[in-house]
């Protein structure tokens, strides 16, 4: 009786071998990767914010907060003209960008708004990867009617023009950077389920999965352990590029007044306090404008090298 | 042919009522006492009863669901507070100022990207093509009202006393007053006495001053136009550049092309016939898909340049918190939407046979 079905042994087999195949992808993939000028590119500039973000107390010179008015060596006047630009030869007073509008340093604000960008753009992509993968999960698995519940559902939801969706949802819910961040996930969720539906439909046909069935496996251990880890690239790669998407809608938000509220140091709450006074101050304006745009240029890149690295396709030709 | 539209048609039918779900259950989920989320936190007993009871509040969710698609068939959007007035109203007032920038800024992407995108997949990995795609990234990476903001100030303050000045607000210089095309056709005196078509087709400046052959309208709606457009367009611009570029690169490598090239056929023919006009096929999808990012731009611009159209009519309801107003906007928005995403499929399915077949 000690003896073992040799059926079982090969499946058992089989089911090494994707591994060590992920492995060598994996090591091909970052081999891939580094010859990507795009993902490179890409990659250092999120390294760079993720430096700023972490470290910004100590780069900061001042309290993003706090108001220089009446502090010692201010002058205490708010900006009515370019800021004087410490590299450019100006001396004197500290401020690199200048102040805003309520006297505070632009330059600590701006290093301080790479942490809320980075947080909003990461939480709400991880929260819409988790909701959107497991529908589209459930959705390709277990097909029939369920599939066409949750899929019409997220026809519904791709059917708004994602910013308008979200605008209505914080408008319902209440302004605020929680709202706006939950709003911006709702809005990607489609996305996701649609992306992980289409890779469970090609990959739960396949023989490892049918042996693992065929062994009795339950249906949630089919679907985590055999099934998701396959679905893996493109979610990846779609991510990525949702995080520079993310990164804009909330900027836009804070913008329209619906997402981070003053004093927040959030770069399209930043552009929102200082719209007024672009004619005057363009530089209030400028930098954060800046600031949003090699965050999601970066993502963007990241987003386009590791398709790219990732696509067998490429690899072959 | 038609059996490809007839299907097409009926698969919209499930998502417009998805739509319409979904406005109603935002709308429905509004917190606190819906009366005072309309009129305010100070509205009384006395005002809320009869209003509640005239809009079907107090009724089942069924039935108050019933009530709202009824009203919206029969044109109803329910009332502005912020403005005091009926939301359609404002629609079709309001509407064509959004669709003029729109098309606008889609052209104004068309005619830019597609010959970009040809030219750098002609000239892969050239200096030009560098540029184009580097310039695509930063493009599709701008926040669209920043972009606003910063041409503004470019076009109005840094070149003030050059040709190029362009004027940083408004839809037409502010106090001027010209005659809509109803009036000078003598189709109706005023507005009131104009069908909501008449105002509509009014409101499209461009469009009015050339049915009233009026060149100083027409100049001064197209030079306040061109800064929003550009903001508007250049997202759009970005990606139909890209996905111009990829597609073209990949039909250039077709066999047909090389056989194309073997017979003899002059460079442009092979390009331009050949390859162009199968590799423009994807980017009609995208021109399509890029409608939602055309009116998420067209909100965010509007209130930048101080257009009249529904994206300022939106973020005024936003900071009203006019439930109506927002709800309203969003509702025709997706509707459109879809209504875009219908067209551009049959469109397809006309240009591609393979398409309506399949």
């Amino acid at each position: 009786m000690t003896s073992v079905n040799p059926s079982i042994v090969s499946i058992k087999e089989a089911q090494v071998l994707p591994k060590s195949v992920s492995d060598n992808r994996l090591l091909e993939t970052l081999k891939n990767l580094r010859r990507n000028r795009s993902a490179v590119s890409g990659a250092l500039i999120i390294g760079f914010l993720f430096l700023i973000a972490i470290f910004a107390p100590i780069l900061a010179p001042y309290d993003p907060n706090l108001s220089m008015i009446g502090r010692p060596g201010e002058s205490g006047k708010l900006p009515a003209s370019a800021p004087c630009i410490t590299v450019l030869g100006c001396e004197k007073p500290q401020h690199i960008l200048g102040l805003d509008l309520n006297a505070r340093d632009v330059f600590s604000r701006l290093l301080y708004g790479a942490r809320i960008s980075l947080l909003v753009g990461i939480t709400s992509v991880t929260f819409a990867i988790v909701v959107g993968s497991t529908l589209g999960l459930v959705a390709g698995y277990v097909g029939g009617w369920t599939d066409n519940i949750i899929m019409r559902l997220m026809d519904v939801l791709l059917a708004f023009p994602s910013l308008l969706l979200a605008i209505t949802i914080v408008t319902v819910y209440g302004p605020g950077l929680q709202n706006a961040l939950i709003a911006i996930a709702i809005v990607s969720i489609p996305v996701y389920a649609r992306l992980i539906r289409a890779s469970v439909l090609s990959v739960k046909e396949l023989e490892f999965v049918t042996a693992e069935r065929a062994l009795g496996a339950p249906p949630a251990r089919i679907l985590f352990q055999q099934i998701f880890p396959n679905t893996l690239t493109p979610l990846i790669v779609q991510g990525t590029l949702g995080i520079g998407g993310a990164v804009l809608e909330a900027a836009a938000l804070s913008f329209l007044g619906l997402g981070a509220q003053p004093p927040l140091a959030e770069w399209g709450q930043m552009l929102s306090e200082a719209r007024n006074y672009v004619f005057t101050a363009p530089h209030l304006v400028f930098f954060p404008g800046i600031a949003i745009m090699l965050t999601v240029l970066g993502f963007n890149l990241l987003g386009d090298g590791l398709r790219d690295a990732l696509d067998p396709r490429l690899n072959r030709s | 042919m038609s059996a490809f539209i007839l299907r097409r048609l009926v698969l919209a039918i499930p998502v417009l009522f998805g739509i319409l779900l979904v406005t109603f259950a935002l709308g429905r989920s509004i917190p606190g006492d819906p009366c005072k989320a309309m009129l305010g936190e100070k509205a009384t007993d006395a005002v809320c009863i009869p209003l509640i009871q005239r809009l079907g509040l107090n009724e089942p969710i069924p039935t108050q669901f019933a009530i709202y698609v009824g009203n919206i068939i029969h044109g109803d959007l329910g009332n502005s507070f912020r403005y005091g007035r009926p939301v359609t109203d404002l629609l079709v007032e309001r509407l064509p100022v959004t669709m003029e920038l729109a098309i606008t800024a889609l052209l104004f992407a068309i005619v830019t990207g597609i010959p970009l995108g040809i030219i750098s997949a002609y000239r892969y990995n050239s200096k030009l093509d560098v540029v184009t795609m580097v310039g695509a990234n930063v493009g599709v990476s701008m926040p669209v009202f920043w972009l606003g903001l910063m041409l503004a100030f470019i076009f109005s303050v840094i070149l003030k006393d050059t040709p190029f000045v362009l004027p940083p607000s408004g839809r037409l210089t502010a106090g001027a007053n010209f005659a809509p095309f109803y009036a000078s056709w003598g189709l109706a005196a005023t507005e009131q006495t104009a069908s909501s078509l008449m105002i509509f087709i009014s409101r499209l400046n461009i469009l009015n001053s050339v049915l009233t052959l009026n060149g100083q309208q027409f100049l001064d709606a197209v030079r306040h136009l061109i800064l929003p457009a550009i903001a508007v367009g250049t997202i759009p611009l970005s990606i139909i550049a890209r996905m111009t570029r990829s597609s073209v690169l990949e039909t250039l490598g077709q066999d047909y092309v090389r056989t194309a090239r073997a017979k003899g056929l002059s460079e442009y023919r092979v390009v331009v016939r050949h390859a162009v006009s199968n590799a423009l096929l994807p980017v009609v999808t995208i021109i399509g898909l890029n409608f939602g990012g055309l009116v998420a731009g067209a909100v965010l611009t509007e209130t930048i340049f101080g257009f009249a159209g529904i994206g300022k009519t939106l973020f005024d309801g936003i900071t009203a918190r006019d439930y109506a107003l927002v709800q309203g906007v969003t509702l025709v928005t997706a509707v459109a939407f879809v209504l875009i995403n219908l067209l551009v499929d049959i469109l397809y399915g006309y240009v591609d046979p393979r398409i309506r077949l399949s």
